[in-house]
């Protein structure tokens, strides 16, 4: 029987039954997740499971995050314990791979910072995060030059049009970040910039251009999604992607340095 | 002074940069009541993409400490990889390069007892090749008006 460790998945605002379903969640390595509620202020808990500490101990965690495989599991299981909870309560997503010797080492973390995770959840009370990726298509073909040309004449034509192509799908695309940005502005709370994913995980053939996660009232979530999906309508060779509702995972931590008072670079 | 809402900054960003932003003009920020579990049904759990997944739990969440814990540096440059095995692993793959499997600047038992920063740069080194060589864009890729404008000046 190997030694277990904690690893921690959330602070959660304790609810009505949340130890009982938080039960029925498969987390790390198929372990239930359970409550750790704080000794101080009794609305505050961790959500944690026990894993192999073989698993999780310095060395052996190093080794294993490197391990794509291992990772996805890890990442996934820690990603759906969220998803499952904040389908019930406010959640403060903690990174990945937080680990503690056993529960009480948790609580008393918990409890430290008790006041902070309190502020922080109550920010983020009845949020909820969309992911919006926007993605052009810059090789969209260009019309063929007439036959008569000569073949460098013809070859310059046709690099030119293909240029004015793709000027015109990036412009498209950046008309499409402006009507995302719109919704935003109307409906959302926050931004947070993610990197753009481009290629074999991402899995597409386009390029992604805009890869923001925006904070949304749950009561203004569903017309953020339609509004923010239609970015794209009647624009060639640019499509918007919309991921979630996600636990406010981009939004959790809240000491920033100095805030901008908008995104957008100056036009 | 206390942040308000839309900003965060995770422990990691000093490498990867990351821009968060704050939209103050935002009309909803701080309403007094919301509704809770108003929104529409989570449906992420399984079958969200596993690099929506990863920039969130690598880059994004609430960094505290643990008893067991990775050193940061250590997830900085993980995240780093990540980016670059997100970006193009066929193409990584193609050119021969396969860092992330046995990569011994992360690997722990072929790290020896070289310095931090001696691995740190000869892992910089590597994703520059890398980034050279597969055409990544330099860092953070920017809102697309740029490439439009360096066009329409040619």
């Amino acid at each position: 029987m190997s030694e277990l460790v904690t690893y921690a998945y959330a602070v959660a605002r304790d609810a009505d039954g949340l130890a009982e379903y938080a039960a029925t969640l498969s987390g790390v390595a198929g372990e239930s997740a359970a409550l750790v509620p704080s000794g101080g202020d009794p609305s505050l808990v961790l959500v944690v499971s026990r894993v192999a500490a073989s698993d999780f101990q310095e060395d052996a965690l190093k080794a294993r995050l490197e391990d794509m495989e291992w990772l996805e599991a890890v990442a996934r299981a820690h990603h759906s314990v969220i998803d499952a909870l904040s389908a019930r309560t406010d959640v403060l997503p903690l990174r990945l791979a937080t680990v503690y010797l056993d529960n009480t080492r948790a609580r008393e973390v918990l409890d430290e910072q008790a006041a902070v995770f309190d502020e922080q959840l109550t920010r983020l009370a009845g949020h909820v995060e969309w992911g919006v990726k926007i993605y052009a298509d810059p090789a969209a073909p260009a019309p063929a030059p007439a036959g008569d040309l000569s073949p460098g004449r013809a070859y310059l034509r046709q690099r030119r049009a293909q240029q004015s192509v793709r000027d015109q799908v990036y412009r498209a695309a950046q008309q499409a970040a402006e009507r995302v940005e719109a919704a935003g502005r109307q409906y959302a709370v926050g931004r947070a910039r993610h990197r753009v994913q481009t290629g074999d995980l991402a899995a597409t053939a386009d390029e992604n251009v805009v890869n923001d996660a925006y904070l949304v009232p749950a009561d203004r979530a569903e017309i953020f999604r339609s509004e923010a999906a239609l970015a794209a309508e009647g624009l060639q060779g640019v499509r918007v992607e919309i991921t979630g509702p996600w636990a406010p995972y981009s939004f959790a931590a809240a000491t920033g340095p100095g805030r901008l008072a908008d995104g957008r670079a100056p036009s | 002074m206390k942040s308000e809402i839309a900003e965060t900054e995770a422990l990691s960003s000093r490498a990867t940069e990351r821009e968060v932003t704050a939209v103050t003009d935002f009309p909803a920020n701080r309403l007094g009541s919301y509704p809770t579990r108003a929104g529409p049904p989570y449906a992420q759990g399984s079958s969200a993409n596993l690099a929506d997944i990863l920039e969130r739990v690598l880059d994004k969440g609430i960094v505290i400490a643990g008893d067991i814990q990775i050193n940061l540096l250590d997830i900085e440059l993980l995240t780093i990889k990540l980016r670059l095995l997100v970006a193009s692993v066929d193409k990584a793959k193609e050119m021969g390069i396969d860092w992330w499997e046995h990569d011994p600047s992360l690997s722990s038992r072929a790290r020896g007892e070289r310095s931090l920063s001696e691995e740190n740069r000869r892992l910089r080194a590597e994703i520059d090749a890398l980034r050279r060589d597969s055409e990544l864009p330099e860092g953070e890729r920017e809102q697309p008006r740029r490439d439009t404008r360096s066009r329409t000046d040619e």
